[in-house]
């Protein structure tokens, strides 16, 4: 048992006692009590909402400072960091899962619903007494053309800029790596702020395209299944590259501080990791939303 | 954040390095505390409180189906008392008795000072209660708690008053929580082994929960997405459960079902974890077929993930995918035999005694069994034609649901107890309680195969007058279990209390490292990482 | 002594577990045989499967006892300390995947049957609603809602103060029941006007779901005349167990007259003729039925 008190790198660091996670429950609840209220149409909502996102704020602060602090004074040793590192994958990993209830979402629509609703196979009987004269082609809005006619965003404009964007990222955050494996802290930090500037401006695009989107195009959220999976998914996709693109810029600011060293950097590559599964994601997106 | 590193040093400063000082003091203590033993207790306590409050509701239904007619509540609340049983019992009795356990016993069975991430740790059981006060709370609103049955199907479920984005957040902050606890225990079970403690040494009960945490941290996820999509097709125009707008309400099934039924199996595998160590102790003999024994157990997740539309033979899917799903489902059975088989084995020429947990684990392996069977007619799909929806299926999940999950956890409370609390608890009530529980249950759930068979479907509050006797012996039944589960928790609080002060060992056959520490486990264990040879390992397979 | 207690006990388990089963018999309450090939099929299967259970549970759970009462300490036993023993696992490995070809062949075969529903003579529109059924015989103009009959509804209210037992065929009357012919393949096309339902008569030998948007098929055959009573098998709200079915089968020529005699009836009276148009184009054939 090390404790707090004696900063002992041979062995397992556990920490003695921690306000944080029930301030991160508190807020978490206020910020979800608070959405549900609003989504009820109650005033109230608002402010418990905003009530909740401060105080999980407020703890992300005091949380990861708290962590900053133990690792920067030498309180964790490898087999700590390999806990973190582990932390981190199998959060990843769940994340995905996340995106794959939605991209299932969309296969299922695509292959075997929309077909049936158009009367192939076993859909002979529903399109026959339901939904006679539906053409089941992609995109669609659905046999009783939800939400109205719209146009799709076409995947040659601004989401292959997007792509590009993302993928260019990647090769940024890369280079941060090595810059900070060879110690040259000057080039790491810049190497992040293009990565951060890159992914903002990722955000920003797409923010336009989805204005785009609805004042132009007529898509929407409500645009039948097309509108609801491409909105669902470039959205939990947007908001991950918002998130992701705040911890790069934590990540910068620590280590234009010199948090990290060229051997001890977990913090850094758990957000790498992070913007490579975002990136990833969102060359699924591409290909499955966009192109397909 | 400097006043608790502060705090951190008041108790700890005189302590340090000594492994034996205790707890300490005050109600923050439980609050804010990163010991995975405090925070297994908060685990264990929070799930039999959620087990009572559960039951109290399964009380309700059983009381308003004790006779025909309705004589009680209204059907309205009948169905929200069938919605909020069922997700009391999964999400807030059986997985965080699970969790608990796993908090306690991992980190003493391998031999790590604690869990891997000892903050996270303490996060994940409370984000549960603050969960569990807004789903619970939601029956108190003027519209009522959800009604449409712990599965949530649309449109159903869309029809849900104000209580329904309540619902949904208190699902996701539970996912949350799953999701923290499992990748705790696997960055444990593969980061914090002492040296020695190689995978193939390790308890049954550690290997059964990584293979579930595994689970968890696939299927949780699933049931965010399924549940956000219920969320914005209710709130936000989405169509993706409305066939109108080229969605489909089956697809909802599909990834609940994604989701669902691995979580059967997450709410098993664990016991499955528990009997593999109860019964070698009380049989004094090495748990036979060790290396099968976690071969099976990751067969068993593996497969399912490929049978979740065994729950979904009636909604009219095309014939291949029939057949296929029956398939899948059926192969279960051979993993799952194998378990039982070496279960058996391991109880043949041994030399047995058959103290409380003993007795819950050999309950567990015929009931667990009965209700496998069940659940293998279940998968004969032209069968299931008719026993979908009916008492049947009621009687088949809570065989191995109650019989199954419940009575493991209980065996499990009865093995450890005199480790977490350095004394024996009573055996002579413990016996009664297992003997009054184990023939009320078959009471409460066996005629419920007849009901089912005779037609009578579930989720309703009021019923034909053919089906009068069986229920009222169910109910009869029902009552009974409940209130031996009242001596239960007056047994576990006795022991907390006081008694008899138990060894180290406990169990005169027990092995693993757990026993070689002292009866109550000090604070901390482990600060050293023990020596780890054959003679301490529980049944790990040596010989490789 | 103690001994031959648990010797006692022992054999009183097994006995009983027997019983029970046996029980189910001769009480009547075990799943009815019915009236079609569906029902008689599902029912043969359910026994077959049961009596290899009960088999299997016997022999496991015997051996379990043989060992509970041989090898206790109790009897001056030492414990043995083999762990493994090869071939008996690849038995208990093989067998069981006999056992289980053995139940999914005659499975298959009912299932594949099941799911045929070539040459259908007749159609019926069944649309489920919270909380009743719509009969439609297709192309013949008659149409009518089915719901609980008014005295089991007026008892089946809370508190009601009347005595279940004092009416006839408690929840399970309605006030207009479907009727239809004998000896006929009927095809039965259910979907629902809100939210999922189930339609399930249990002599019949199937449920199946009827959903909003889509139309599942089902066919049935009936060979005795009769009255059949079934329930909505669907949690669909507050008074799901309130909508039951009920099915009275005529002989074809009364029947035919029944139907004549409806409020809205235009077609032909010749049942085999006005399904014929549907039959022919939209029937799932197995080849058809597995390909999607
Ligand atoms: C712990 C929970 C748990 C477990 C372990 C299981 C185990 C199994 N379940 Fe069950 N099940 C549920 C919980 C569980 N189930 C729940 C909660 C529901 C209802 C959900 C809802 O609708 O609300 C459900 C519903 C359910 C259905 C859907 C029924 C319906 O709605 O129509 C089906 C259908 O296939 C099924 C099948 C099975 C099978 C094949 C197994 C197998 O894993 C069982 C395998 C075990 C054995 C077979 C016994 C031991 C084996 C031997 C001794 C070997 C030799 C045996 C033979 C060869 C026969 N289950
Ligand atoms: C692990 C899960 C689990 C457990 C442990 C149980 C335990 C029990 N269940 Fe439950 N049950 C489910 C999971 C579980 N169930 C699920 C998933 C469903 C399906 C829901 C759906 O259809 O959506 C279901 C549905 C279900 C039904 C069908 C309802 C319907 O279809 O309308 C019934 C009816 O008898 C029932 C009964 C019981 C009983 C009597 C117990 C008993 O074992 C409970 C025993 C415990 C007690 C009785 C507690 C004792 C406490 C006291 C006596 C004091 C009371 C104190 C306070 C209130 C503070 N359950
Ligand atoms: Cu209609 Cu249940
Ligand atoms: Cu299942």
């Amino acid at each position: 048992m090390t404790h707090a008190d004696t900063p002992n790198p041979n062995r397992y660091f556990v920490p003695h006692n921690a306000p944080w996670p029930i301030v991160g429950s508190i807020g978490m609840t206020a910020l979800l009590a608070g959405a549900a209220m609003s989504m009820n149409g109650t005033a109230a909502g608002k402010i418990s909402m905003l009530a909740g996102f401060a105080i999980i704020v407020v703890m992300l602060f005091g949380w990861f400072g708290q962590v900053v602090k133990e690792s920067v004074n030498g309180y964790y040793n490898s087999q700590v960091d390999t806990s973190f590192r582990m932390g981190m994958i199998w959060f990843i990993f769940s994340e995905v899962m996340f995106f794959a209830a939605f991209f299932g979402a969309l296969f299922y629509a695509r292959v075997f619903m929309v077909p049936w609703l158009g009367g192939e196979g076993h859909g002979v009987m529903t399109n026959a007494l339901l939904w006679q004269g539906f053409d089941p082609v992609w995109p669609t809005n659905g046999p009783a053309a939800v939400g109205g006619g719209f146009d799709t965003v076409p995947a040659f404009g601004v989401p292959l800029v997007n792509t590009l964007i993302l993928l260019t990222s990647g090769l940024t955050v890369t280079m941060a790596h090595w810059a900070l494996k060879v110690g040259q802290r000057r080039s790491l930090v810049l190497w992040l702020a293009a990565t951060v500037a890159l992914g903002f401006f990722f955000v920003y695009l797409q923010a336009e395209e989805y204005i785009h989107a609805y004042q132009e195009l007529g898509l929407t959220l409500g645009s039948g299944i097309y509108g609801s999976t491409f909105f669902m998914l470039t959205g939990f996709h947007g908001m991950h590259v918002t998130l992701g693109a705040i911890m790069l810029t934590v990540i910068m600011f620590r280590a234009a501080k010199g948090h990290f060293t060229a051997d001890n950097h977990f913090g850094f590559e758990g957000v790498a990791w992070y913007w490579h599964f975002v990136d990833v994601v969102w060359l699924g997106l591409f290909v499955f939303v966009y192109v397909v | 954040m400097s006043s608790n590193t502060a705090a951190a040093h008041d108790h700890t400063h005189d302590h340090t390095h000594d492994d034996h000082h205790g707890a300490p003091k005050g109600l923050l203590r439980w609050v804010f505390t990163t010991n995975h033993k405090d925070i297994g207790t908060l685990y264990l306590v929070f799930s039999l409180l959620m087990f009572l409050i559960g039951g109290g509701m399964a009380l309700i239904i059983r009381a308003e189906l004790f006779q025909p007619g309705l004589q009680l509540v209204n059907p309205e609340f009948f169905n929200q008392m069938t919605t909020m049983h069922a997700l009391v019992m999964i999400f807030g009795a059986v997985m965080p008795a699970f969790v608990g356990l796993a908090n306690w016993m991992i980190p003493m069975m391998i031999g790590a000072p604690d869990m891997a991430l000892p903050r996270m740790n303490n996060w994940s059981f409370w984000i549960l209660p603050f969960a569990f006060t807004m789903l619970i709370g939601t029956l108190f609103m003027p519209s009522g708690g959800p009604a449409g049955g712990w599965t949530l199907y649309p449109p159903l479920s869309l029809q849900t008053g104000n209580s329904f984005a309540f619902v949904i957040f208190a699902i996701h902050m539970l996912g949350i929580s799953s999701i923290m606890g499992a990748i705790n225990v696997i960055a444990t079970i593969l980061n914090m082994r002492a040296p020695g403690m190689t995978l193939l040494r390790m308890p049954l009960f550690v290997w059964s929960w990584l293979i579930t945490a595994f689970l968890l941290i696939a299927v949780m996820p699933v049931l965010a997405g399924a549940v956000t999509m219920l969320l914005t097709d209710r709130f936000f125009d989405t169509t993706f459960f409305s066939a109108a707008g080229g969605g489909d309400p089956v697809m909802f099934q599909h990834i609940f079902w994604f989701f669902g039924h691995p979580e059967v199996y997450i709410m098993i595998l664990p016991a499955f974890g528990i009997i593999s160590e109860i019964i070698p102790t009380f049989a004094r003999k090495p748990l036979f077929g060790y290396t099968a024994m976690v071969y099976a157990t990751a067969s068993i997740a593996f497969l399912s993930f490929i049978v979740w539309a065994h729950h979904m033979f009636t909604v009219g899917m095309p014939l291949g995918a029939e057949l296929f799903f029956m398939y899948a489902t059926m192969v279960i059975a051979v993993p799952t035999g194998v378990k039982v088989f070496n279960w058996v084995s391991t109880m043949w020429r041994g030399a047995m005694t058959f103290e409380t947990p003993m007795l819950f684990a050999l309950a567990f392996v015929i009931l667990f069994t009965i209700g496998g069977f069940s659940g293998l007619m279940l998968a004969i799909v032209p069968a299931d034609f008719q026993y979908h929806d009916t008492y049947f299926v009621v009687a088949h999940f809570h065989y191995v649901l109650v019989t199954g999950a419940v009575f493991a956890i209980i065996a499990a409370a009865y093995y450890w107890l005199p480790k977490w609390t350095g004394n024996m608890y009573n055996e002579r009530l413990g016996k009664i309680h297992f003997w009054w529980s184990v023939i009320s249950v078959n009471v409460l759930f066996f005629p419920q195969h007849y009901l089912g068979l005779a037609g009578m479907p579930r989720r309703i509050p009021d019923y034909a007058v053919q089906f009068a006797d069986y229920n009222m012996i169910s109910s009869i039944g029902g009552f009974a279990f409940g209130l031996a589960q009242l001596l239960f928790a007056f047994i576990v609080w006795q022991c907390a209390r006081g008694g008899v002060k138990a060894t180290a060992q406990v169990w005169e056959g027990a092995k693993g490292l757990e026993w070689t520490l002292p009866s109550p486990a000090p604070y901390h264990t482990f600060d050293e990482p023990p020596k780890i040879d054959d003679s301490v390992v529980a049944h790990g397979d040596v010989a490789h | 002594m103690k001994n031959q207690n648990i010797v006692i006990v022992s054999i009183a388990v097994l006995a009983g577990m027997l019983l029970a089963v046996w029980g189910m018999f001769a009480l009547g309450d075990n799943m009815p045989r019915g009236v079609t090939e569906f029902s008689q099929t599902a029912y043969d299967l359910h026994m077959l499967i049961l009596w290899i259970c009960v088999v299997i549970g016997v022999l496991v759970f015997g051996a379990m006892f043989v060992s509970i009462i041989l090898h206790r300490k109790s009897n001056g036993v030492e414990a043995a300390q083999f762990t493994h023993s090869t071939k008996a696992e690849i038995a208990w490995t093989a067998i069981p995947i006999l056992i289980l070809i053995l139940m999914a062949v005659p499975a298959t075969r009912a299932l594949i049957l099941m799911e045929t529903s070539e040459g259908a003579e007749m159609d019926i529109k069944i649309t489920g609603y919270q909380w009743k059924w719509k009969y439609e015989y297709m192309d013949t103009g008659v149409s009518f809602i089915s719901s609980l009959a008014q005295d089991s509804d007026i008892a089946r209210q809370l508190n009601s103060g009347i005595d279940p037992t004092t009416v006839d065929n408690y929840l399970l009357e309605v006030d207009n029941a479907l009727v239809v012919p004998t000896d006929t393949k009927i095809r039965l096309l259910l979907t629902s006007g809100d939210v999922i339902h189930s339609w399930w008569v249990p002599e019949l030998g199937w449920k199946r779901d009827a959903i909003p948007g889509i139309v599942n098929t089902a066919w049935t055959s009936i060979s005795e005349p009769g009255t059949y009573r079934g329930q909505c098998a669907e949690l669909c709200g507050k008074d799901h167990g309130f909508m039951p079915v009920v099915v009275i089968a005529k002989p074809r020529a009364e029947f035919e007259q029944w139907l004549a005699q409806q409020p809205g009836y235009t077609g032909s009276d010749d049942v085999s003729a006005l399904a014929q148009d549907t039959a022919d184009d939209m029937t799932t054939s197995p080849e058809v039925a597995l390909a999607d």
